[in-house]
């Protein structure tokens, strides 16, 4: 098949101080075979409209800041490539899910905060001294974690989930990996304190296991996994509560 | 410095599942509850005409000999497929990460197991019920 | 936060669900196909006296109400989320009707395989 000497994007633009509501934008930019979607925004920056806003930064799928809607799907625009979405136009759009601040940028607030509510550091199981010298873990302790450490908050997953988007409050696929990432740690003993999290309606309760989240993300965290493996903690946390004081969390 | 997570253009979420052929996959899983309740209901409706006596039942029996309830009762098995394979495929996220031998052990490994539980109990189900025969 | 109750519909969600996935299709053949049409186990397979026999057993009755309970209790849940997921207001109201049913089959299968007797 011959190769286009142009494509054409269609870009859902949104300028709060002018639009009262999102309209559709078409840009025309020159094509080679190598160029990514980010590339192609670049060009419609820097050549025909500099008023478009977008974030990136890295270019290579690590910093997470390029997640955006391309052909309808939830994808990092600087690892999707034009020449798979031939002949176009190709539709590009904010995340699903967030409000949309401008153009292609999203409120991603909401987000931050979940974060910090499930308590992303090692909480030690007991005080250590310096002297104790390092935690030791074998490489099957690390091997439990690492796929959900992996996460580059780059928010696929929430585009992806129907639930988070028909409520904003649930605490979402990233927050509750990177709170298993924690629990799942050999070094950490904060299970107990983050229970809270997990257990309300907002917690796990909100998943129906659509696993759109899993599909969609970058890093293969498998966010899916994380949540529905932690329904189980949860019943066990709910109903075993009253047998022990501090709860019957491991 | 905080900013309100509420700033910002909401976009409907109207017909959120037909956007994408995934959601429609998992609206069609969803679905089969419907069957699973449709069936569980005529099983109870079948308790309760027992317990009424031979003339009920026999009403019951002869309702399940009619075209509409075959017809329902095909749809129904159907549904009951899609249930178990959609069952055991999602399965496997449900489960902590098991390591067998050092080694991961793997979704597909999982599902497979599942759905061999299924045509056992299928296979032990129906020899049961063929040595139960009048 | 405040704590969700949603353990309990989720573990006779997830109960139901499994024996539904590993029985449901066998026994909707049977009943609803095979012995209707007279295929393999004889139109008298599920006859009043056969029928009585079995749902007076103990073990039938066990049968019977974990089948009639788990599944009508794993289907209204996940009806009542999809309600939820197809915009209509999942409140008391949906809950009500949702797992009501269920509970109404529940009873009805109690009541049933008690007043059959053993």
């Amino acid at each position: 098949m011959t190769e286009p000497r142009t494509v054409d994007l269609e870009v859902l633009r949104y300028r709060p101080e002018r639009d009262s509501e999102p309209v559709w934008q078409r840009y025309t930019v020159p094509y080679n075979h190598d160029m990514s979607v980010l590339q192609a925004l670049q060009h419609v920056k820097d050549e025909l409209d500099g008023t478009l806003s977008y974030r990136w930064s890295c270019r290579m799928a690590i910093c997470g800041s390029c997640g955006m809607m391309i052909g309808g799907k939830p994808k990092l625009a600087c690892e999707t490539f034009v020449r798979d979405l031939l002949p176009g136009p190709i539709r590009i759009e904010a995340l699903a899910h967030f409000p949309i601040e401008r153009d292609l940028v999203v409120n991603a607030e909401g987000f931050i905060r979940k974060l910090e509510r499930i308590k992303p550091y090692l909480i030690p199981k007991e005080p250590r001294t310096l002297a104790q010298g390092e935690y030791l873990q074998t490489p099957l302790e690390l091997e439990r974690i690492e796929q959900f450490s992996s996460c580059i908050n780059c928010m696929l997953c929430y585009a992806a989930c129907p639930q988070f988007g028909l409520n904003p409050e649930f605490t979402g696929p990233a927050a509750i990996a990177l709170l298993h990432r924690y629990n799942d740690d050999s070094r950490d003993g904060g299970r107990a304190q983050r229970m809270e999290v997990l257990n309300a309606e907002e917690g796990v309760w909100s998943c129906t296991a659509v696993a759109y989240c899993s599909e969609v993300c970058p890093k293969h965290v498998d966010p899916a996994n994380a949540v529905n493996q932690n329904k189980v903690n949860s019943a066990k946390d709910y109903f075993l509560r009253f047998l022990s004081p501090k709860g019957a969390t491991r | 410095m905080s900013r309100d997570p509420a700033i910002g253009y909401r976009r409907p979420m109207r017909s959120w599942w037909r956007r994408d052929r995934f959601f429609v996959r998992y609206m069609l899983r969803e679905l089969t509850a419907l069957a699973v309740l449709v069936y569980a209901i005529v099983l109870a409706v079948g308790v309760v005409r027992l317990s009424q006596g031979e003339a009920a039942f026999d009403g019951w029996l002869q309702a399940l000999r009619s075209p509409l309830s075959l017809l329902l009762h095909v749809v129904l098995l159907l549904s009951m497929v899609v249930h178990a394979h959609s069952w055991f495929e999602i399965m496997p996220k449900t489960m902590p990460l098991i390591f067998v031998g050092g080694r991961r052990l793997a979704a597909r490994t999982i599902q497979r197991t599942g759905w061999a539980a299924t045509v056992v109990v299928t296979v032990v189900v129906f020899a049961l019920a063929l040595w139960a025969r009048a | 936060m405040k704590r969700s109750n949603a353990p309990i519909f989720w573990l006779l969600f997830g109960a139901g669900g499994m024996l539904s996935a590993l029985l449901g299709t066998v026994l909707v053949f049977i009943t609803g196909l095979a012995v209707p049409l007279g295929f393999a186990l004889g139109a008298d397979w599920m006859s009043y006296p056969r029928a009585l026999a079995f749902a007076q057993h103990w073990l039938g009755k066990a049968f019977l109400f974990v089948v009639i309970a788990l599944f009508a209790w794993h289907a209204v849940h996940r009806l009542f989320h999809s309600l939820h997921d197809v915009g209509v207001h999942a409140g008391m109201t949906a809950k009500l009707l949702c797992y009501g049913t269920a509970a109404v089959l529940t009873v009805a299968a109690v009541v049933g395989l008690l007043s059959i007797g053993f």
